[in-house]
């Protein structure tokens, strides 16, 4: 039942990274609430409901965004399955872990987003969305990445108590 | 009366009268030393007292003014929140205003007026979200506009909200017209949020600060909304074309209130395209 929690969060996610963070640029990159939200909660141990996670938020996105629907599958589906084999990995530190998955994350939704819109057609050029974009988005989720860590480990305990747990 | 007190009252007298003659100034220089003397010895004595008095009546005073000054801090946090409502409140107004006066001096088109609520959450595309969508009759590729110039068009469009394509989007061109250079260019969005100008023919003298308004040509857009100012002209002898940095005449990371206008409907003239020759 704790699990419906997904729907506010995620929400609240969607708005505050529509309203409040694509404000706040870096050059001509912003940071991505939605991705590192993901990538906090798939590495939490005991969660199991990372993909239901990620279904919700790329309805939402997939909703509100210009950016073709496939990209935010794909992207945000990576990154969870990235976050899932480094969990099992590198358990021991998570907070490295979260670094590596909002690093490679942003890198591989950056890619695939350039790489998507330049197929469609849009006249990009990859020094330009490496040294504009791409780049300053990195260093804002690696910014934002301990605070929603720390955030999303508390939320976890909350949804899944100890003791259901084991 | 015994001999004692006849000397005490003789002193007494003695002493008075001379203060009295000191007082009245018949001693002249002997006295103003001595009043001066005494006056020093008096603002000692006072500047002490008055040091003593403060440093024990202090930590009383202390903790009042400490209450008084957390009151006032208090009053004054309110009234800058007033203020900054106030602020809020007047520029909203200025900016009501000028799109109303910018309305009445176009009466050719109708506008709605809609708040933006929201950016696109990718860095890779220029949109806004504002808070007009189908109920209001806000219809997809219907133009943005402020009272200071060309915002974008609408993309996509839900009951209560619709989705703007800015003309700073990397996909975005738009058929533009140079006003005194008179001739068509296109005005290009790029990754960064500035516009340029490309397809300026190399024959045409363009100059910095020529205006540079909408041509309407394509259907897209209606003609004579304004975009901005040429700034600078790159010219390379070996292209084809002439390209231009342009100067926007709208901030777009400060868009709060935008105007869309209903009455023109975009023509879709990809059916009179050629086809590409197999």
């Amino acid at each position: 039942m704790r699990n419906i929690i997904a729907f506010p969060v995620l929400g609240l996610a969607v708005i505050l990274q529509t309203s409040v963070i694509g404000r706040i640029n870096l050059i001509s990159g912003y940071a991505d609430l939605p991705l590192i939200l993901l990538s906090a909660w798939a590495l939490q141990e005991r969660v199991k409901s990372s993909w239901h996670w990620t279904a919700t938020i790329c309805l939402m996105l997939g909703f509100v965004s210009a950016l073709p629907w496939p990209v935010v599958v794909v992207g945000y589906c990576g990154v969870v399955f990235v976050a899932q084999i480094l969990q099992k990995r590198i358990w021991q530190a998570p907070l490295l872990a979260m670094f590596s998955v909002v690093f490679i994350g942003t890198l591989f939704m950056h890619l695939l987003s350039f790489a998507v819109l330049r197929i469609s057609g849009t006249p990009f050029l990859f020094s330009d969305v490496m040294g504009l974009i791409t780049l300053p988005s990195l260093l804002l989720n690696m910014l934002f990445s301990i605070p929603i860590y720390t955030f999303i480990r508390d939320l976890a305990v909350w949804v899944y108590p100890e003791e259901q747990y084991e | 009366m015994n001999s004692r007190s006849l000397q005490t009252t003789i002193i007494f007298l003695v002493v008075g009268g001379i203060l009295a003659l000191s007082l009245g100034g018949f001693f002249g220089t002997a006295s103003r030393q001595v009043g001066s003397v005494l006056i020093e010895i008096q603002t000692w004595f006072s500047s002490r007292f008055i040091g003593l008095q403060d440093f024990m009546t202090a930590p009383r005073d202390i903790v009042s003014l400490r209450m008084r000054n957390t009151e006032l801090e208090t009053q004054v946090s309110q009234l800058q929140t007033q203020v900054i409502e106030l602020q809020q409140r007047v520029n909203e107004t200025e900016i009501l205003a000028a799109l109303v006066n910018f309305s009445r001096s176009n009466p050719e088109s109708t506008y709605k007026a809609a708040a933006v609520i929201g950016r696109d959450p990718s860095p890779f595309l220029h949109y806004i979200i504002i808070n007009r969508g189908s109920n209001d009759d806000i219809q997809r590729g219907m133009p943005v506009v402020t009272n200071q110039g060309l915002v974008g068009r609408i993309d996509a469009v839900i009951a209560d909200a619709a989705r703007v394509q800015l003309i700073t989007d990397p996909a975005s061109s738009i058929n533009v017209y140079l006003q005194n250079a008179e001739t068509n260019a296109v005005a290009l969005g790029s990754v960064t949020g500035d516009v340029s100008l490309d397809m300026i023919s190399q024959n045409t003298v363009v100059e910095s600060g020529d205006l540079i308004l909408t041509s309407g040509l394509g259907g897209g857009y209606p003609s004579d909304l304004i975009i901005g100012q040429v700034v600078t002209l790159r010219t390379l002898e070996y292209e084809l074309f002439q390209e231009a940095t342009v100067q926007l005449a709208l901030d777009f990371s400060r868009l709060d209130i935008v105007l869309v206008i209903t009455n023109f409907r975009p023509v879709n003239i990809t059916p009179l395209e050629p086809l590409p020759s197999p």
